[in-house]
């Protein structure tokens, strides 16, 4: 998972999204919250989703979270993606929730509920994407 | 009480030809056959329409250029996906006096052509989608595998929605799966595609057309057909589908507003429902609707589809032509052919074996939960 695929369909960062990919490039996990209402907000908006405020600023996750749901995928989107790989919903600490895929885990030892930490897989000079991993 | 729909009828639908492909077919050709096969199938003449919604998808026919088809006399045309969104905001119109007759149809064709991934228009291109390797049918299985994991709903639930669904396809010769008898243990046999879904838990992909005409209810009197009548409908959208999370906290009952107020609009209940022509783009999605709409309670839906309830002859036939997993899927067109397969089997115009003998009220939807969107429209041959 770690090498370099440029056949996978890498994310093109917007004005908004940007401050998230430029902080997964540097080992972060960042995540926009409403300095209002208190709410995490994913994906990135200019409002906020729980009170449609715009006191929104950029903070870091702890990156650890729990398997919220996933499916392990054996007919690819296209064929760069490898099979089986599973997409995950990850439920983070703070409360929000995020898509990903799952690396350093079989697929049959993957289970809803199970602790995971992100873990960046870095694809190419601009993008490292977040994944996770199972952690103790 | 009256329906807010009471005085619009639906007097024809009509299904071009169905197939996994229609080779030199174009979208023009095929999308006039289903405006032509509707005007027929109502006894109506092109100079009758004054309201239009046509459009196709790939080559981007729009009401607009259709209008100018039937020479500049429509007075009405609606823009909304073609499906239970087009034919509310049609029937509106008539109600209203906007217009007193719309035709809405589309097609699509010529789109899937680079066949080592998947359909395009599964997958979208977001930049928190499509990176994981997302596209619809793992979506929807993010939706399935949170609600086995809460409710324990079995694999065999999800077989027997399958099998059911696909075995009217089998019996009807417009399907593209026509002949092609699928029994639960197929289902698992087949080859795995996303967990828990399996090849034949996943819906085909085809081309082809579809559209309806509707009326006001005295002009449908004038004409010799039996008119079906529009008894309720409403929209449950929760935003932009792919891009984000498909959460089952969030978005997991999405289609429930809908079914609430389509059934407070005509004063009727689930139980008065003798068919359901339900979205059914993965297996999962039935058992979900089921239950969102108060057919069952929430968990129940998977002991609820067992025993041959949802096949012709029990207590709720779903999707008696087959659906868009033995039927046809062509993009968008199957939202329209929903309430199109309701109509004509409220008309009785199903091949015998897949008729349901004194039908009366019919539910159809449009979009789950995976897409974050579903509508609900409720169908009678009585008005309400």
């Amino acid at each position: 998972m770690s090498d370099a695929n440029p056949q996978i369909p890498l994310p093109r960062p917007t004005p908004l999204s940007k401050p998230h990919w430029d902080g997964c490039r540097e080992g972060v996990l960042r995540v926009q919250r409403c300095g209002d209402c208190g709410s995490f907000v994913f994906i990135p908006k200019p409002v906020c989703d729980g009170c449609l405020g715009s006191n929104l600023s950029w903070v870091e996750s702890s990156g650890r979270g729990t398997l919220y749901s996933y499916t392990v995928v054996h007919r690819p989107q296209q064929p760069a993606f490898e099979v089986p790989y599973t997409v995950a919903i990850v439920e983070l600490e703070e409360g929000w929730h995020m898509l990903s895929n799952l690396v350093g885990v079989e697929p049959d030892h993957v289970e809803i509920g199970m602790p995971l930490e992100v873990s960046f897989e870095r694809k190419s000079d601009e993008i490292t994407l977040p994944c996770f991993r199972p952690r103790a | 009480m009256h329906s807010p729909f009471r005085g619009v009828a639906i007097v024809g639908a009509y299904d071009t030809r169905q197939a996994r492909q229609l080779p030199g077919m174009t979208e023009a050709e095929l999308v006039l056959d289903a405006v032509r096969g509707t005007l027929d199938a109502a006894g109506l003449a092109p100079t009758d329409v004054d309201g239009l919604n046509v459009s196709t998808w790939v080559t981007q026919i729009s009401s607009r250029d259709v209008a100018q088809w039937f020479g500049g006399r429509p007075v009405w045309t609606g823009d909304s996906m073609p499906g239970i969104d087009a034919l509310l905001q049609a029937a509106a119109a008539i109600a209203t006096g906007q217009c007193h007759t719309a035709l809405v149809a589309t097609a699509q064709c010529g789109e899937y052509t680079a066949r080592e991934s998947t359909v395009s228009w599964t997958r979208p291109t977001n930049e928190f989608v499509e990176c994981w390797g997302l596209y619809t049918a793992a979506e929807f299985a993010l939706m399935a595998q949170r609600h086995m994991h809460i409710y324990g709903t079995r694999r065999e639930a999800l077989s027997e929605v399958a099998a059911a669904i696909r075995m009217n396809g089998a019996r009807h010769p417009n399907a593209v799966m026509y002949g092609r008898e699928v029994a639960p243990e197929d289902v698992v046999a087949s080859r795995m595609v996303a967990d828990p879904f399996h090849l034949f838990d996943c819906c085909i992909t085809s081309e082809g057309g579809t559209g309806i005409v509707l009326t006001t209810e005295e002009r449908a009197r004038d004409l010799d057909v039996t008119p079906i009548y529009l008894l309720g409908g409403a929209l449950d959208r929760q935003g932009m589908a792919y891009v984000t999370a498909p959460l089952w906290d969030r978005y997991g009952w999405v289609g429930r507003r809908a079914a609430q107020l389509a059934f407070e609009q005509c004063g009727l209940t689930p139980r008065d429902v003798d068919v359901a022509e339900l979205y059914d783009p993965f297996s999962f999605e039935v058992i979900r609707q089921l239950e969102a709409y108060g057919f069952c309670k929430e968990g129940e839906g998977g002991d609820f589809v067992m025993g041959g309830r949802i096949r012709i002859g029990g207590e709720l036939p779903v999707a008696t032509n087959g659906g868009l997993l033995s039927y046809s899927h062509a993009g968008l067109v199957q939202l329209l052919q929903k309430p199109v397969n309701a109509a004509l089997q409220l008309q009785g115009k199903l091949p015998a074996d897949l008729t349901v003998p004194g039908a009366k009220v019919a539910i159809a939807s449009n979009g789950g939960s995976g897409a974050l969107f579903n509508d609900v429209m409720l169908l009678g041959t009585e008005p309400v």
